[in-house]
């Protein structure tokens, strides 16, 4: 216990890295799945190939190959830079991965959420002469978001679960990267880990709720 | 929803619109493989120097088969035991004693919860106080994925058990079994056709799962192939992450075509009254009644 209270802060410091990096994810990746999933339902077939191809190499990838890629490959050998301080550059690099990779998620998602909404819907839209983007964000999707709030949120779970591999991606500041350290010089602790373990329930396990009763309130009625 | 409704067979204008949309995604793709090419070549990585390591037999047998074997082998032991750890545990969930059911359900429930690579950090660093010194890489990353996805598919297989529909064990039960042979006898055979689908998509995020050894210096094909290769063959890392990227995609691609084809076999099995299981972290909705196990019981991808 007394280990626990003595690098409480900078365990704290370091699971703070962690929100950091899943609020980004959460919005980043958000956005590119949405983009994902209209290239991947798009009258274009050019679009559509490009946007299978692209989730099912992303997801059939291992997160810990797409961060250390994006730090070993991208950062160092292809001279791709955020910022020029090491830390916030590592940082991005992370968050850019951890988005991309979300997003495969996020496209899967919400194209089941696009399954669920009734052919109907698309019928009518198109018989008031919506053109194909008119339909898409004026009916489809927000029918389609709705019914994936939960699975979304379950997504949104794994990814903030995810940012503690940041490590491979050589982001040493994160809760992971600082356990680890700690290990280093106090041995594997039990009230560290069961700290850092209860800090990610708290905020994985409101997630959970918060989500769970949003997707009770949004759904649609049929 | 069949997505090829969200647009009308065009006419005319529409014909023209599309034309313009092909046009510019057209574009679009070919600015970003031309971005990817003009950005490898200005660093020189269509070199022929740093390709030509993956052209020799040596480098295949020495350095990437190698870290194959040890992920392959770390994936095949860890899904074996967390077979094991999920059939156990989902049954244990399953039973009718409280001092059964509420210590699996912790388990269960706790073990989902926490980070995978935490896990097998702990595992790592607490083996050796333990069991005194060693290389413990091993361990460490196929207890944290027995752990780990053995509490996913315990989920997976009490919903599989669930979803046989109620008259099945009713009638066993009027029949005169005992509820071990209503399990034993009635209600797993069933359950198992609907679990296989999604017991096999959990393998696929197991097997990905196996490259969080890199972190702790198991010796998998993330390793070798990431670390080692590119340390002899000074140079290579990008040909490197991409003959891996390949190797990896190539397994899971084939792993998930099987769950896919065993999904479509158990839907229309008539050697089991339940629906397939949805697979943790599939977000389909709608369809026959899918059972999804758990509110957010998704794996680490």
């Amino acid at each position: 216990m007394d280990e626990l209270i003595q690098y409480a802060p900078d365990l704290a410091r370091g699971f703070l890295e962690n929100v950091k990096l899943s609020l980004v994810g959460v919005v980043c990746s958000l956005i590119l799945g949405t983009v994902l999933v209209a290239m991947r339902v798009s009258p274009t077939p050019v679009l559509r190939a490009a946007g299978t191809i692209y989730v099912n190499v992303v997801r059939n990838t291992p997160l810990t190959l797409v961060l250390a890629f994006s730090a070993l490959g991208l950062s160092d050998t292809l001279g791709l830079a955020f910022s020029s301080v090491p830390r916030t550059n590592s940082f991005w690099l992370v968050a850019m991965g951890l988005s991309c990779y979300t997003a495969a998620f996020v496209c899967e998602a919400l194209r089941a959420g696009i399954n669920t909404v009734p052919l109907g819907q698309a019928e009518a839209a198109r018989a008031i002469g919506l053109t194909f983007f008119q339909s898409l964000t004026l009916i489809i999707l927000p029918q389609a978001f709705r019914a994936v709030v939960a699975p979304l949120g379950s997504v949104m779970i794994a990814m903030i679960k995810n940012t503690t591999v940041a490590t491979a991606g050589g982001f040493l500041a994160d809760a992971a990267a600082v356990m680890k350290e700690t290990f280093d010089t106090t041995g594997a602790s039990i009230p560290i880990f069961l700290g850092i373990v209860v800090a990610f329930m708290a905020v994985t396990l409101p997630v959970g709720f918060f989500t769970g009763w949003l997707a009770r309130r949004l759904a649609v009625a049929r | 929803m069949n997505t090829s409704v969200l647009f009308d067979v065009p006419g005319p204008r529409a014909r023209i619109r599309n034309g313009i949309l092909t046009v510019i995604g057209v574009i679009l793709v070919a600015a970003v493989l031309y971005g990817i090419y003009a950005g490898f070549d200005a660093k020189n990585q269509w070199d022929g120097r740093i390709w030509e390591p993956f052209l020799r037999a040596e480098t295949w047998k020495v350095y990437i088969l190698e870290g194959l074997k040890g992920t392959l082998v770390a994936a095949a032991v860890a899904a074996v035991l967390a077979m094991v750890f999920g059939a156990v545990f989902g049954l244990a969930r399953l039973s009718d004693h409280k001092w059964i059911r509420i210590p699996a359900g912790v388990v269960v429930e706790g073990f989902r919860a926490i980070p995978l690579l935490l896990l097998i950090f702990f595992i790592f660093y607490l083996a050796p106080t333990i069991f005194g010194g060693g290389d413990y890489a091993f361990i460490a990353v196929v207890s944290g994925l027995m752990l780990y996805n053995g509490s996913v598919l315990a989920e997976v297989v009490r919903a599989g058990v669930l979803a046989v529909p109620k008259g099945q064990s009713e009638a066993a039960y009027s029949i005169g079994m005992r509820k071990n042979q209503v399990m034993r006898l009635v209600l797993l055979p069933q359950g198992v056709t609907a679990m296989m689908p999604a017991i096999v998509s959990q393998l696929v995020v197991l097997l990905k799962d196996t490259a969080l050894g890199y972190i702790i210096a198991y010796v998998d094909l993330l390793n070798t192939g990431f670390k080692i290769l590119p340390a002899v063959f000074f140079g290579s890392l990008i040909p490197a992450a991409i003959v891996i990227g390949i190797i990896y995609i190539s397994l899971n691609v084939a792993l998930s075509t099987l769950a896919n084809w065993l999904e479509k076999r158990s839907r229309r099995s008539r050697k089991t009254a339940a629906p397939p299981v949805v697979p943790p972290g599939a977000a389909v909705l709608g369809g026959p009644t899918p059972v999804v196990p758990g509110a957010e019981g998704v794996s680490t991808m």
